[in-house]
């Protein structure tokens, strides 16, 4: 194992959508400030968008307004989001997509040069190549450096403010101590907590990226930062086996849901998120399922079309229609809900932050997925995020001098490295205790095999397991760097386990259905629930915190205790 | 959903290996590429995009509902061309002109 220090001004750890951004808009607001980007796998197609996305779906078209689409995910999230974190997101919509555009991202435009708009808020593009589009802008800005392949493993944290972090090259046998004065999180959310639709040789065949295993969540859990909201899990609604988006069908092409008997279910249960999911589950048990999105008799043109929009973000599916003879104006699409997913940009789990995306730990900033509060970021939300995360980073650089890695802390993630590639002492490989991991959310934390459903004595089962599972993972043992990187990915899903099965366990109602079904309190409670569930760890457990609501229009939001 | 790479077209030029987003593709001795991790495939298909000479495909898993057909992708004259060779010797291609934005 060779050992490298580095030293910068911003760290930035993720470069996906939400950090590439952001090292764009750092790098323009101050040139002086050195940026470095960790990247456990390569920024040209890493994160969220390495197949390509068909839509922006985050867009105030023209007689809309910022305040609308605060309102949209404020419904859909049934009040549960922060009104200054939409808003601050949503005012700064329109301008990342023009640069976008302007970087080289396809938009489709009417005669008049004006973008054709899906529904109110989406847009249609060409994004096949949108994340390579965005990871060359980021390699030639001089003030920014690229690791690819590093994988963070650690915050360096002292006194409540961050000193830099700690990470593993992958492919190059290396333990990296980076300091820094400011870092961004933006690792994205958590795949992998619960077992997949086809666990067996499909099973990374999801719906979110399954590299994205939550590094940011429990690098921050585990130093104490408050998180919000992760009871409020995401569920995808999804073409079945394939996984792939329904939304290009349903709102592209304006198929409907249907069931096995062609009834129209989708009014009877509503139009959010989860109670799409939640009518497609509960037409299942009821006997009247499989359910589809009815596709039969759709035009030439509008099949033409979808076969090529899905090669441009999920090729499955067109290759699933062209191997198996049935075209989608031949046979409906079925689908299905995924497994849960802990997801910042879709529903509101996160890091707690402030208007700045300042977490609750100094000199730490939180974008994209793996920030909370600000439900339905998708890719331009993401970027707004990285944005606002950049600028306030900067700022807090000016002010802010560089704190220093204690040795201490050095020997001891050297050490744990060193049991952890040392002599194999393990009875178990970490894909067992990950599976095992897996079966147990399954089981008892509402996963597919139970309809997503729980109570709170599945729930103390769960957490007994997981803790366990911790333990076991102590022994675990790798035979090279990335077999390495396997096991602080388990090790951070299994934190991030215990952090949902304690909101789950906090949150006495059910508010969202699907996403967080509790069946000791299967009815929505205004009175007592209008509330964030957020927690923080403290002497290795995770207190719930109950906070208030921000008020209906509030535009800024600081952190006071 | 996994890759394939057909060792005899590889030319070892390696940027299948740097693409991968799961760090899943290797390079063996003799610079030729291999998966090395073939259940941890997303199917994103970025190392099928990057290769040069057609030499890795990409199929559904039999647990998904793959027959067996084979796809791989050819840049020809600025579009971006899917080739799905299927079992029963049929091939389907489908052009994406890159500067086309999606109808739906």
């Amino acid at each position: 194992m060779r050992v490298e220090r580095l030293k910068t001004d911003l760290l930035i750890i993720g470069g996906g959508t939400a950090g590439c951004y952001a090292a764009l808009t750092a790098s323009e607001k101050s040139d002086a400030t050195e940026i470095l980007i960790c990247e456990k796998a390569n920024i040209k197609r890493s994160g969220c968008l390495a197949a390509g996305v068909n839509a922006l779906n985050a867009y105030i078209v023209e007689g809309r307004t910022p305040q609308d689409y605060v309102d949209y995910a404020k419904k859909d999230a049934d009040g549960i989001v922060r009104d200054d974190l939409l808003y601050t997101m949503s005012e700064r919509l329109n301008k990342v997509t023009e640069r976008l555009e302007q970087l080289g991202l396809v938009i489709l435009k009417d005669e008049n040069g004006k973008y054709v708009v899906r529904g109110n808020r989406n847009l249609k593009i060409n994004g096949e190549n949108i994340k390579p589009i965005l990871a060359a802008v980021v390699e030639k800005l001089p003030n920014v450096t690229v690791l690819n392949r590093v994988n963070i493993i650690d915050f360096s944290v002292n006194g409540n403010k961050i000193n830099g972090a700690f990470g593993i090259g992958i492919e190059n046998d290396t333990f990296y101590i980076i300091e820094a004065k400011a870092v961004i999180i933006a690792t994205g959310g958590a795949a992998g907590l619960y077992k997949p639709n086809n666990p067996g040789f499909s099973r990374h065949k999801m719906w979110y990226p399954p590299f994205n295993t939550g590094a940011g969540y429990a690098m921050g859990i585990k130093h104490g930062a408050e998180m919000t909201t992760f009871e409020m899990r995401f569920i995808a609604l999804r073409c079945k086996d394939t996984i792939a988006p329904t939304g290009t069908l349903a709102q592209g092409a304006g198929a409907k849901q249907i069931n096995s008997l062609g009834e129209v279910y989708e009014a009877k249960y509503g139009l959010t998120t989860s109670e799409r999911v939640y009518g497609t589950v509960n037409e299942n048990i009821e006997g009247r399922g499989p359910c589809y999105l009815r596709t039969e008799g759709i035009s030439p043109e509008q099949e033409e079309s979808l076969l090529k929009a899905y090669l441009n973000m999920a090729p499955s599916q067109t290759i699933r229609w062209i191997e198996s003879g049935k075209l989608p104006s031949q046979a409906n699409v079925e689908i299905e809900g995924t497994e849960p997913y802990i997801v910042g940009g879709h529903t509101a789990s996160g890091y707690w932050v402030d208007t700045k995306r300042a977490t609750t730990i100094s000199g730490l900033f939180a974008a994209g997925d793996v920030a909370g509060g600000c439900p339905q970021k998708y890719v331009t939300g993401a970027l707004a995020e990285g944005e606002i995360a950049a600028v306030s980073a900067v700022d807090y650089i000016s002010e802010n001098t560089t704190g220093s890695i204690s040795g201490s802390e050095i020997d001891a993630h050297i050490s744990e490295i060193e049991r952890f590639i040392g002599e194999n002492r393990s009875q178990f490989t970490t894909e067992q205790l990950e599976e095992a991991m897996q079966t147990v959310m399954d089981s008892y934390a509402g996963g597919i095999k139970t309809n997503y459903r729980f109570n709170g004595k599945q729930l103390d089962i769960a957490d007994y397991k997981i803790r366990q599972l911790t333990e076991l993972s102590d022994a675990l043992h790798a035979d090279d760097f990335q077999e390495l990187m396997y096991i602080y990915e388990l090790r951070e899903r299994l934190t991030i386990c215990r952090s949902v099965i304690a909101h789950l366990r906090a949150r006495h109602e059910t508010r969202w259905h699907s996403f967080a079904e509790n069946l000791d309190h299967p009815e929505k409670d205004d009175i007592n629930w209008r509330k964030y569930v957020n927690s923080r760890m403290e002497n290795g457990e995770i207190k719930i915190i109950l906070r208030d609501l921000t008020e209906e229009g509030q535009k800024t939001y600081e952190h006071s205790n | 959903m996994s890759i394939a790479i057909d060792r005899n077209k590889c030319v070892g030029c390696g940027r299948c290996h740097e693409v991968c987003p799961g760090t899943l593709i290797k390079l063996g001795a003799d610079k030729k590429a291999y998966i090395k991790y073939p259940k941890d495939c997303w199917g994103c298909t970025s190392c099928i995009k990057e290769c040069p000479v057609y030499a890795i495909s990409f199929y559904l898993g039999a647990d998904i509902g793959g027959m067996g057909s084979k796809v791989h992708t050819e840049k020809k004259d600025g579009l971006l061309c899917w080739v799905i060779e299927q079992p029963d010797g049929k091939t389907a291609e489908i052009a994406i002109d890159p500067k086309e934005s999606n109808k739906y």
